[in-house]
């Protein structure tokens, strides 16, 4: 029997057989819709090929010393990290996930196979909005605030570093993250530039949000385009199940594999709303892992009461239909802002917005010549203006692609390969 | 004769009612008074969704953390050795031989649905790989364009039209369904059935030792091929989804037999 750890939905990120169609523009990447290529991904046959075994070791690291952990969290032992490493001296990337993505998603474990066949070590670090990291790593166990989710993450590049220092040899350090990782990168690569514990040499975001809130928006209103808006996603997610488990049925498939998903793509089983509720629903789904795990750890009584202690054979599942019906601005408005107003008296709603954006370290940015940025001309997280902004900071250092959406041609073959020309 | 497989699972036995006991005593250490969550389940006007019956989640859940530790303390161990000691080449033919005698579900399974281009596909297989493919050892057949069904009795019985029942979390195994789980007794019983009628050991005097040394293989070879790794997703929810996905993923593979017009 086979599990698979993503929702039958979301199985459609998994490889397709597609022919590459004329590469208009000379870039190859074949889907061209945005929300498709954010679902489908890479076609199988369009990512390179890589050994199935290359040397990793994964660190389990006590970033925060005896720190207290609920008894649901008891499988949690330490910041999980994933180090694959040469036998030779050689430059060593941290690679930073995407928003609630482990350190061995698949995206990530694709980009560290590629830095790795090219020489590099590499070590990749699961996203602060991750459960692990806010039970194991993050200080305050909210995330969401640019600068103290980039400094936790600095705190945890250290311990990894100590953990692995004597066994391998480093001849220069490089940062690289997609996603909320990608903006992480920035705030992380300043704050080494005033500590200069790694003197990172070159850094590379890529389809970085401009602005956190204006990102998480963007994603929250994908799933308002449902009949009956964002509070009526179990009807809608039913109603998808009932349509895939359909057509998989009437359509004699034998097993949910390349050609399903692909006749999925080509019949337009879902239409372009329902794509982009998809997406949104997705999303929110990540998202209710991120709250529960906060609130469990800080007892904030948001989605739990307060004072509950929750045993490992408890059923959750009311918190989990909670908290998927909660959207990133309850989050932000209820829980995030009214903490961080606590830390600090006087910040403004909008000022704590504005310092969760690159725009609020545009000069370094802008100064810095180690930087390079990877974006897509129709990722749906940015607006126009938020894309022309970012061309125009970057200049030259920005290598824009015509299409891909968000992160789905990052495992695409050409753009591995600017990645690790990049590095090199 | 079979009193050590008796001491195995009494041993397992035990230790499931341990982890059961630590699960209760945990329960009692509430202190402070508890004050309402802000949200609650009350203010939502919309579906349940992914859901799936189990209304015995808590002994579930805690077997589910048996198997973590399970793995954790023993499998997992036992497999990492068993892939480091021998070379891959050995591995695949390893597995290559569980799967050629799995082929005796599926086929007594296709059978059972009536589905006799899959059964003489199934039958043919069996007869390739265990011939030319030397008693299982190499897989010829899906060369040779004879695809597998893999097949068992909980298929059957959905096939014929029984609803899953609620769900279940076996030690060792896994997610299953009280329907899964008798397919699952039943296919046990046919293969030790045909085990014990040609009983090829016979003649050794061991035959109960070489046996147990197949069963045990068999485990870790199933291990070993199974990426699967409780909690390693790190989601607060993956009981959930593990189940989800369990649920929804049977009743694709069984499908139902569409209506002849």
């Amino acid at each position: 029997m086979t599990m698979y750890l993503n929702t039958l939905l979301i199985a459609c990120v998994v490889m397709l057989p597609f022919s590459t169609h004329a590469a208009d523009e000379g870039y190859g990447y074949p889907i061209p819709g945005s929300y498709e290529a954010t679902i489908l991904g890479t076609p199988g046959s369009l990512i390179p090929e890589f050994p199935a075994k290359i040397h990793t070791r994964q660190l389990v690291l006590e970033v925060i010393k005896d720190r207290e952990k609920p008894p649901i969290f008891f499988y949690d032992e330490g910041l999980r990290c994933t180090f694959a490493y040469q036998k030779k001296k050689a430059p060593l990337i941290f690679l930073i996930a995407g928003s609630g993505a482990s350190d061995r998603a698949s995206k990530l474990m694709t980009m560290m196979k590629a830095f790795y066949v090219a020489g590099f070590h590499v070590i990749s670090l699961p996203s602060p909005s991750h459960s692990n990291f806010i039970i194991s790593a993050s200080q305050s166990s909210i995330p969401g605030d640019l600068t103290e989710d980039s400094a936790d993450l600095y705190r945890v590049m250290q311990a990894a570093w100590n953990r692995v220092a004597g066994d391998v040899e480093v001849s220069d350090f490089h940062l690289c993250g997609y996603s909320m990782g990608g903006s992480q990168a920035a705030f992380v690569a300043k704050l080494d530039d005033e500590r200069h514990v790694f003197n990172f040499k070159k850094v590379l975001m890529i389809n970085p949000p401009v602005s956190l809130y204006n990102s998480a928006t963007r994603i929250e209103e994908l799933l308002k385009q449902i009949p009956g808006g964002a509070n009526k996603q179990g009807i809608f997610f039913n109603k998808m199940l009932s349509k895939f488990s359909e057509f998989y049925r009437y359509g004699h498939y034998v097993s949910i594999n390349d050609d399903f998903l692909y006749s999925i793509y080509a019949e337009k089983l879902f239409s372009k709303e329902e794509t982009a509720g998809l997406i949104g629903l997705t999303y929110r789904i990540s998202l209710a892992g991120m709250i529960f795990s906060s609130d469990v750890m800080t007892n904030s009584g948001y989605v739990v009461p307060k004072n509950r202690v929750l045993s490992p054979s408890d059923s959750t599942f009311d918190y989990f239909l909670v908290s998927t019906h909660l959207s990133f601005l309850d989050y932000f408005d209820e829980y995030l802002y009214p903490y961080f107003l606590m830390q600090r008296p006087g910040l403004t709603r909008q000022a704590f917005i504005d310092s969760m954006s690159l725009r609020s370290i545009e000069g370094y940015l802008k100064s810095s010549a180690k930087f390079g940025l990877m974006l897509n001309e129709n990722d749906f997280i940015l607006s126009r203006e938020e894309l022309d902004y970012l061309r125009q900071l970057f200049g030259v250092r920005a290598k824009i692609y015509p299409r891909g959406g968000h992160l789905g041609n990052l495992e695409y073959r050409e753009n591995l390969t600017y990645m690790v020309d990049f590095f090199k | 004769m079979n009193a050590s497989r008796y001491q195995f699972y009494r041993l397992i036995l035990t230790f499931s009612a341990m982890v059961v006991l630590a699960g209760c005593a945990a329960t009692g250490t509430a202190t402070r008074e508890e004050i309402p969550a802000r949200h609650s389940i009350s203010e939502f006007r919309d579906q349940r969704f992914a859901e799936v019956a189990d209304p015995w989640e808590e002994l579930n859940r805690n077997v589910y953390r048996f198997n973590f530790y399970f793995d954790k303390y023993l499998f997992l161990p036992v497999v990492s050795s068993y892939e480091f000691i021998t070379p891959t080449f050995v591995q695949e033919r390893v597995s290559d031989f569980y799967s050629n005698l799995g082929e005796v579900h599926n086929l007594t399974n296709s059978i059972f649905q009536l589905k006799a281009s899959e059964s003489v596909m199934t039958l043919g297989r069996f007869v390739t790989n265990s011939t030319l493919g030397i008693g299982g050892l190499f897989d010829p057949a899906t060369s040779l364009g004879l695809e597998r069904n893999d097949q068992d009795f909980g298929k059957t019985l959905g096939y014929w039209g029984m609803s899953s029942g609620p769900y279940m979390v076996l030690p060792l195994a896994g997610p299953s369904s009280l329907r899964d789980t008798g397919g699952l007794a039943v296919d046990s019983a046919i293969h030790y059935g045909i085990y014990a009628l040609i009983d090829p050991f016979a003649h050794t005097g061991h035959s109960f030792a070489i046996s147990s040394g197949i069963t045990t293989m068999e485990a870790i070879d199933a291990r070993h091929r199974q990426s699967f790794r409780y909690y390693e997703s790190g989601y607060p929810f993956e009981y959930y989804m593990v189940r989800f996905i369990y649920h929804e993923k049977r009743k694709l593979d069984i499908g139902r037999p569409i209506p002849l017009e």
